[in-house]
């Protein structure tokens, strides 16, 4: 059976379990050895915020899915073409997205009368016209896994905790993927604990070899998916957390200056902080502070004092640090604030994502309080996102909102490496000492850009004061003077509208300038909608996408590129944010799709939006 | 840091002084500190340009705007926070820290705590007048309990905080009180603050004259200062009143520290303590000290345990451990890579 390969273009796999099962784990490793394969590829974790919730519970269902090819691939599938269910709970769950007639990997052993009990099923569905749609294979798993790993040792408990590598190693076999690569992790991973990384890679092994041999139902195929014909180049997965914290780290060498993180843990964004804690090697320091508050204080702090200062939180997070937001504008210091948005409001579903934060970034202050909002659209984009991020910061002496989400920032894909010794460098200079005597004011400003200049402490000259008060546009000096207050505020106000002309002009990622339909998107969408709207052209609907970075001050050609689409239609992970800031600034007929699921689009979802707007 | 010894000529209190116009209310005992400071630092042989004053939001916070330093006038009760920042971003800049009892140990009473638990090497003076002043005289977290104000007009209920037991609790390894009119005794207290390796905290007790004027007045009036008033001297017998002859004991019936008088009731000075300002058990009871009618305030540096590293010093170390071993094309390329032909 094992020559009887199938060849597919693409394929996703669902892998769903237990909190316990080890199911990221299983995903991630899945992601790396399927990568080394050359496919292209899009995962997606699905966790739930409990540490370990009650064991066989629904909400204690940890799910990974990923979505791979040989052809471009830019969302997680919007239906598995495999579920694996670990355990009754996760069957019940995920049951509802695979495909009809896709494969359904059971563990029979976990479907014991109390598992049963514990997900909500009067009866066993295995073997029960609920499953018939699917082809189900139902195999002991937990007993296979004990036989596997006996020899080994470990106890009961232990050898069980293998069942996921045995899963792992049925699933290697089924997609003609390597073992190899995580065998080596396996390896390096319990070096210290060589009875645990023995038994695991006997578990692979087994479920590798149980593929291999086992006389099998005949639905029970093997298929192959080729590598895709991407750019020339070197690669790796990246996640979008590894990649904003790499290019934060860039940024900071860009424009020759030291970073300090202030930080404080908060799903989803902990990842950044965790990852930049580890570049000491390149001098990053990172201050695990008290609060969200103190946490963007000491990067504030540190900007003043002639560090780059970066902060990383998510909406809650972002809410507490508004003030210290309005001081960084207000004393025109440059500061980093990535948020990581999840489901809204207050605590919301911390480990589900959502891109509800824009009113927040974009207007979230007291006061007339103007800041560049940039957003990220993929776990690699990630990296050159927070570069562009910094470079606006430095330039302009602002703050920057950088918008990501929990679904990029744990999502990984393939990521061509960049060549980092080509990336453009933007050294910061400080202010320096007048010259003869000549009072030194700390509001000087570029003429072309508006920023004011920045003195560093400890150079001898650039003796200043500055705070929240507003301040002379010229002296720089405390101002309660009416006419400098609007001065000061237009002022503010024109420095970050001005970034419209240094940002690159806003592109059509897919279709024609002007046409029937433009799909308006921006961050974790992006894939999504350009699926659909690459199959709705296909089908010979005039359909544009347009994909949109720069969010605060919106690209100068904007305007004029999306007055040229008789409709816009706006797919948000929210209830109609972007949508509603085009129609303000535009004065254009924008139409929502919203979702607030915690889930991502499906393309069908944004495919059934676009063929209903262009039916007539 | 630059080399003080290479500096060409001593500062005065000139060179300390920005060309602001002070705009505290007339009377107002901001003013006998701001000035003393500005006399201290030349004798601390500090720069300009490695000074820089952090403060909060309130009266003593318009502080660092007459200081011809660096300054950052931030947010209310935040200033420690951004004066970590300032430090971690450059642990050479001789950091002083302005805040009020309102913006240090209401707003910012969190942040007070950690940056001194962390001991982030910083010089704190906290201006305690037991009001809010600045939003026009609301009580404050110091106020003494039935104060009337006008979010309080039949008197405050709240039991009022002490920011020397509040400091020690945090774990501050530096703390002192001192007076704004006593133009003698806080340069010294200023010195060793800044001498401290560490986060050195300063309780100043203030008068606000329009809105919780003579507060103080039990402790610091001319006919009351020796009786009221124990300045305490590391190394030196525990002893105040006009003729010295009054005196700190530990009762151990009581546990606690009393007022004695020498001569009476067969009281010695051998009975009397000596100050350790080593001892942190005899910190914690000198910082509660005053309570009493008898019992005078200690004034001085009550605990000063230098700690083998500050925050700063050993974040710094940390990192330099680590510092130039891997370029981030190392980090980045290392792992599972593959190469698309």
């Amino acid at each position: 059976m094992s020559s009887d390969i199938q060849v597919l273009e693409s394929a996703v796999v669902r892998f769903a379990g237990d909190s316990g099962d080890g199911m990221q784990l299983t995903g991630s490793q899945f992601t790396s050895s399927t990568a080394l394969s050359g496919s292209d590829l899009a995962t997606f974790p699905d966790f739930p915020a409990e540490i370990r919730a009650p064991v066989g519970t629904t909400f204690g269902v940890s799910a990974f899915q990923i979505n791979f090819g040989a052809k471009s691939i830019k969302t997680v599938g919007d239906e598995p073409d495999v579920l694996v269910a670990m355990n009754p709970a996760a069957l019940k769950v995920n049951l509802k997205n695979l495909r009809a007639g896709g494969m359904l990997v059971l563990d029979s052993g976990s479907f014991t009368k109390r598992n049963l009990q514990k997900a909500g099923y009067e009866d066993n569905p295995i073997g029960t016209p609920m499953l018939e749609d699917y082809q189900v294979i139902e195999l002991d798993i937990s007993r296979l896994t004990l036989e596997a790993v006996k020899e080994h040792g470990l106890g009961n408990k232990d050898a069980l905790r293998c069942k996921n590598m045995w899963t792992l190693g049925l699933m290697l076999w089924m997609f003609s993927r390597k073992r190899e690569p995580v065998a080596d992790w396996l390896k390096a991973k319990f070096s210290k604990k060589p009875e645990i990384a023995a038994s695991n890679i006997a578990a692979l092994d087994a479920g590798h070899a149980f593929g291999e041999t086992a006389e099998l139902a005949v639905h029970f195929k093997r298929y192959q998916i080729g590598a895709t014909q991407s750019e020339p180049g070197l690669y790796r997965t990246v996640t979008g957390s590894q990649a904003i914290s790499w290019g934060i780290a860039q940024g900071g060498e860009l424009a020759n200056l030291p970073i300090v993180l202030g930080s404080y843990p908060i799903t989803p964004a902990s990842p950044i902080l965790h990852t930049l804690s580890n570049m000491k090697e390149l001098g990053v320091v990172t201050f695990q502070a008290e609060d969200e508050i103190a946490a963007i204080c000491a990067a504030l702090g540190a900007s003043y004092a002639g560090s780059l200062g970066v902060t990383s939180s998510s909406g809650p997070g972002i809410a507490l640090k508004g003030e210290a937001l309005g001081l960084a504008i207000s004393t025109e210091l440059p500061l980093l604030v990535v948020n990581c948005q999840r489901g809204g409001p207050s605590t919301g579903m911390p480990t589900k994502t959502e891109q509800s934060d824009l009113y927040q970034a974009i207007y979230g202050r007291n006061g007339d309080a103007p800041l560049p909002v940039i957003s990220t659209r993929s776990p690699g984009d990630c990296f050159e996102v927070a570069i562009e991020a910094i470079r606006l910061a430095v330039k302009y002496m602002t703050p920057v909102m950088l918008l990501t989400d929990g679904f990029i920032a744990n999502a990984a894909e393939p990521w061509a490496l960049p060549d980092l010794d080509a990336l453009e460098p933007f050294h910061v200079t400080y202010a320096k000492a007048p010259a003869g005597g000549e009072a030194f004011s700390p509001f000087s400003r570029d003429k072309t850009t508006l920023a004011r200049h920045w003195p560093k402490p400890g150079t001898p000259g650039t003796e200043h004061r500055i705070g929240g008060i507003e301040k002379d546009f010229d002296s720089g000096h405390i101002s309660y003077d009416p006419e400098n207050h609007q001065k000061m505020t237009d002022t503010r106000m024109n420095k970050i509208a001005n970034i419209a002309h240094d940002i690159p002009a806003q592109e059509i990622h897919q279709g024609s300038e002007r046409g029937m339909l433009a799909v308006v998107g921006w961050g974790s969408t992006f894939g999504p909608i350009s699926e659909a709207v690459k199959i709705a052209r296909e089908d010979g609907v005039s359909v544009s996408h347009i994909h949109i970075r720069h969010l605060n001050p919106f690209p100068a050609n904007l305007e004029i590129l999306l007055k040229g689409f008789s409709k816009i239609l706006v797919p948000e992970m929210n209830t109609g944010q972007l949508k509603t800031v085009l129609r303000d600034k535009f004065l254009i007929d924008a139409k929502p799709l919203n979702k607030v699921s915690g889930q991502p689009f499906k393309i069908q979802e944004v495919l059934d939006a676009i063929r209903a707007e262009t039916a007539n | 840091m630059n080399d003080m010894s290479v500096a060409p000529q001593k500062l005065t209190i000139k060179d300390f002084t920005s060309d602001q116009e002070v705009r505290w209310c007339p009377g107002c005992g901001d003013y006998a500190i701001l000035k003393c400071l500005q006399r201290t630092l030349p004798d601390l042989g500090v720069t300009r340009e490695n000074t820089v004053f952090v403060s909060g939001i309130g009266c003593s916070s318009r502080f660092p705007y007459y200081m011809d330093t660096y300054g950052f006038h931030t947010i209310h009760g935040r200033a420690p926070a951004v004066a970590t920042g300032v430090k971690l971003a450059n642990p050479n800049l001789d950091v002083w820290l302005i805040t009020g009892d309102g913006d240090g140990l209401s707003i910012g009473g969190n942040h007070l705590l950690h940056v001194l638990r962390r001991n982030v090497d910083l010089n704190i003076l906290l201006f305690n007048n037991k009001i809010y002043g600045l939003t026009k005289g609301q009580f404050s977290p110091t106020s003494d309990v039935g104060t009337r104000s006008p979010s309080t007009p039949q008197g405050s209920i709240d039991p009022s905080l002490n920011p020397i037991s509040f400091a020690l609790g945090a774990g501050a390894r530096f703390a002192a009180r001192t007076v704004d009119t006593a133009q003698k005794h806080m340069p010294g207290v200023f010195t060793r603050a800044h001498q401290f390796r560490g986060a050195s905290f300063v309780e100043i007790l203030q008068n606000c004259i329009v809105y919780n004027d003579a507060t103080w007045a039990n402790v610091t009036d001319k006919d009351v200062v020796a009786d009221k008033q124990l300045l305490l001297e590391n190394g030196e017998k525990m002893l105040f009143g006009k003729d010295k002859d009054k005196g700190i004991r530990f009762n151990q019936s009581s546990f606690a520290l009393e007022a004695v008088v020498i001569g009476e009731n067969g009281i010695t000075e051998d009975d009397i303590l000596v100050h350790d300002e080593t001892n942190l058990q005899l910190a914690r009871m000198l910082a509660e000290l005053g309570g009493k009618a008898n019992e005078p305030l200690a004034m001085g540096v009550l605990y000063a345990e230098q700690a083998p590293q500050s925050y700063t010093e050993a974040v710094v170390a940390q990192v330099d451990a680590f510092r130039g071993k891997k370029t981030l094309k190392d980090m980045i390329y290392t792992g599972q890579t593959w190469t698309v032909e």
